[in-house]
């Protein structure tokens, strides 16, 4: 039985409250920069054009150029409202200013997602797990249970900042764009309303949040339900058996649509088939990694005594086995637009590499490289501090590419990880921290009424 | 040529056999082979066998591959003759990578794997028309059979045998 420390609680207060002091800062500072603010800035990163690196990004953006951000508001001539008689720096200020502002915004959604992600993932695996009935995992499902524990309310978090933040993140939640009258009118966004509007994207929300937290409820009390029913009453287990499949149909439709509702839509101009997929990989890899971690913080403490070094070691192989999953979808995606490079999918890739280059292509270092040569050898994926320190180095990987996904379409070139992003990265730190070991202190950390525990005490590779 | 003697003592268990050598191991007597029908779980531990180094063989044939896969689409697509081929960049190996990257991955698991397979066929001396190394034609079936050489020692190695459940054992002169 693992209880809540005093320190673990003070650290992840310390965590949530630093997190929001940064970040507040940050939001406030933000909100007052006005577009005279702006163009003041502008003009004096125009006239220091050749000093850095930093000034030099920002200039060599011409006022059209750097229009392609928010594209559906500004590219797209067809769309273009902006009559050739407004003073384009004005047009090119405001444009900059809201980058501005959404930056908070963008910040604290990428963090919200990126964790929300990790339980959700790990949903999946332990419905797996059951699904499959893996004869290894038992002895971590209580471990898995305590990450789901995050999920319900990380995803209503996320929801909540999706419909606060409104335009700020989802350019289509502007009605003036569906607006036929307006001069911000975008033809290709108006179209594709009966699927992208507030109402529907709210509604659709709650149903994924709901499904997926039935499930971990019903799941977590037969778990419980099967410990304390009498030797060889195997019917909570079957009960499990069968809403983790159930689960497992629902998760992977909705875990589709909530990707192109949740990220795909920050660039409502742009679609991939592949999409829902690949943020699955990454999900996976999120989940593990931090199981992994997690084991082996609590087997530190000498709390897991029966989970071995096998254990790690399966752990280990599919924080491998996902981040190469990872890859390739990545990869196929990139590639396939890459290769045939037709415009209207081509920009979604135009904008990182051009403004991201560094986190676009260093995170396939972080997510494929190190973890491919790192967790190669299997001596390697036996040893603690090796699995926590690829871990760490995969984590960071994946919150980059949530930050790839979201960021070039709200901030543009604007981008920078400092104040907000380290804030809402230790907000929902210490929050999810906080839930978690919450979670996992309520209950013994042995499932000792699966049916498959014996097996996993005696599990060896 | 003291050691042109072995014993085969057979056995038709799997875990008799494990116990066997887990005991004649402990008795220090050398164990030349064992032939069995199937794979026993655990029994390169038991005999104390050094672990196999063809995975690092594998990942160094997987290097080759790679670096062959690279050499040879930059001669070719970059040195070689750049054609304009329907608008794709060949400047420079770099800018055209995505365009390579399923054949050097391809040509990776290519070598690594046949590579490997063929040492291990050369490590075991496995070829076509290889003469089969059988001492007892059982033992592709269902029997189980321990080599031990003997070094004057015979009767002691028979009784240790006799006593781990032995079948059958057998003193045959291996000179030939």
């Amino acid at each position: 039985m693992y209880t809540l420390s005093n320190r673990l609680k003070i650290v992840s207060l310390i965590l949530i409250i630093l997190g929001a002091v940064l970040w507040g800062t940050s939001y406030f500072s933000s909100h007052h920069v006005t577009k005279d603010d702006v163009k003041a800035m502008l003009a004096d990163e125009a006239s220091h054009g050749s000093h850095g690196d930093a000034h030099a990004v920002a200039d060599s953006h011409a006022p059209e150029a750097a229009h392609d951000t928010h594209a559906s508001e500004d590219s797209h001539g067809q769309t273009d409202s902006h009559s050739a008689s407004a003073d384009h720096g004005d047009e090119h200020a405001e444009h900059v200013m809201h980058q501005i502002h959404n930056r908070p915004y963008s910040a604290l959604y990428v963090a919200a997602f990126f964790f929300m992600m990790i339980a959700l993932g790990a949903l999946a695996f332990y419905a797996i797990q059951f699904a499959a009935q893996a004869g290894w995992s038992p002895l971590l499902f209580r471990v898995m249970e305590g990450i789901t524990y995050y999920l319900l309310p990380g995803a209503l978090i996320v929801l909540a900042i999706a419909m606060f933040a409104g335009d700020h993140i989802f350019v289509w939640m502007n009605d003036e764009m569906v607006n036929p009258e307006s001069d911000k009118y975008d033809k290709l966004v108006a179209g594709k309303s009966g699927w992208l509007n507030t109402t529907g994207f709210f509604i659709r929300g709650l149903i994924f949040i709901g499904g997926w937290s039935l499930y971990r409820f019903f799941a977590r009390k037969f778990s419980l339900a099967q410990d304390q029913a009498p030797e060889g009453d195997k019917r909570n287990f079957k009960k499990s058996f069968r809403i983790a499949a159930a689960f497992l149909v629902f998760f992977i439709y909705t875990e589709s649509m909530m990707s192109w509702d949740w990220i795909m839509s920050v660039d409502p101009h742009w679609f991939s088939t592949l999409f829902g997929w690949y943020v699955f990989a990454g999900m996976m890899v999120c989940a593990v990694t931090v199981m992994a971690m997690i084991t082996i913080y609590l087997k530190s403490k000498g709390l897991l005594s029966q989970v071995n070094d096998s254990h790690i070691h399966d752990l280990a192989k599919f924080m491998f086995g996902f981040s190469i999953f990872w890859t390739y979808l990545w990869f196929s995606q990139f590639m396939l637009i890459w290769y045939s490079n037709i415009p209207e999918e081509v920009t979604y890739y135009v904008t990182r590499i051009n403004d991201y280059n560094l986190p676009f292509f260093g995170m396939i270092a972080m997510n494929f490289l190190f973890p491919l040569l790192l967790l190669m050898n299997s001596d390697y994926k036996r040893i603690p501090w090796f699995v926590i320190m690829t871990g760490v180095v995969i984590l960071a990987g994946h919150y980059i590419d949530v930050f790839n996904m979201i960021m070039p379409a709200t901030v543009g070139d604007r981008w920078f990880i400092g104040m907000p992003e380290i804030g809402a990265i230790l907000l929902f730190a210490g929050l999810f921290l906080f839930i978690v070991f919450y979670a996992i202190s309520k209950q013994p950390l042995i499932a000792k009424g699966n049916p498959f525990i014996k097996e996993s005490e005696h599990f060896h590779y | 040529m003291e050691a042109s003697k072995v014993i085969h003592a057979i056995y038709n268990d799997d875990d008799v056999l494990m116990h066997a050598v887990k005991e004649v191991r402990a008795a220090k007597h050398h164990i030349e082979e064992v032939y069995t029908p199937f794979p026993v779980h655990g029994l390169d531990k038991a005999m104390g066998l050094a672990p196999t180094r063809l995975a690092i063989c594998a990942f160094l044939y997987g290097c080759v591959g790679i670096t062959v896969a690279t050499l040879m689409m930059n001669f070719i697509m970059i040195e070689d003759w750049p054609q304009d081929i329907g608008g794709k960049p060949s400047f420079s190996y770099l800018e055209n990578l995505p365009a390579f990257v399923p054949i050097m991955f391809e040509l990776t698991v290519f070598f690594a794997a046949h590579l490997m397979v063929i040492t291990f066929y050369l490590r075991s001396k496995m070829w076509p028309f290889k003469q089969a190394e059988n001492p007892d034609p059982r033992t592709t079936d269902d029997h189980f059979l321990m080599e031990i050489p003997v070094q004057g020692n015979e009767q002691d190695l028979h009784n240790l045998l006799a006593k781990t459940g032995a079948v059958e054992i057998n003193v045959v002169d291996k000179a030939h």
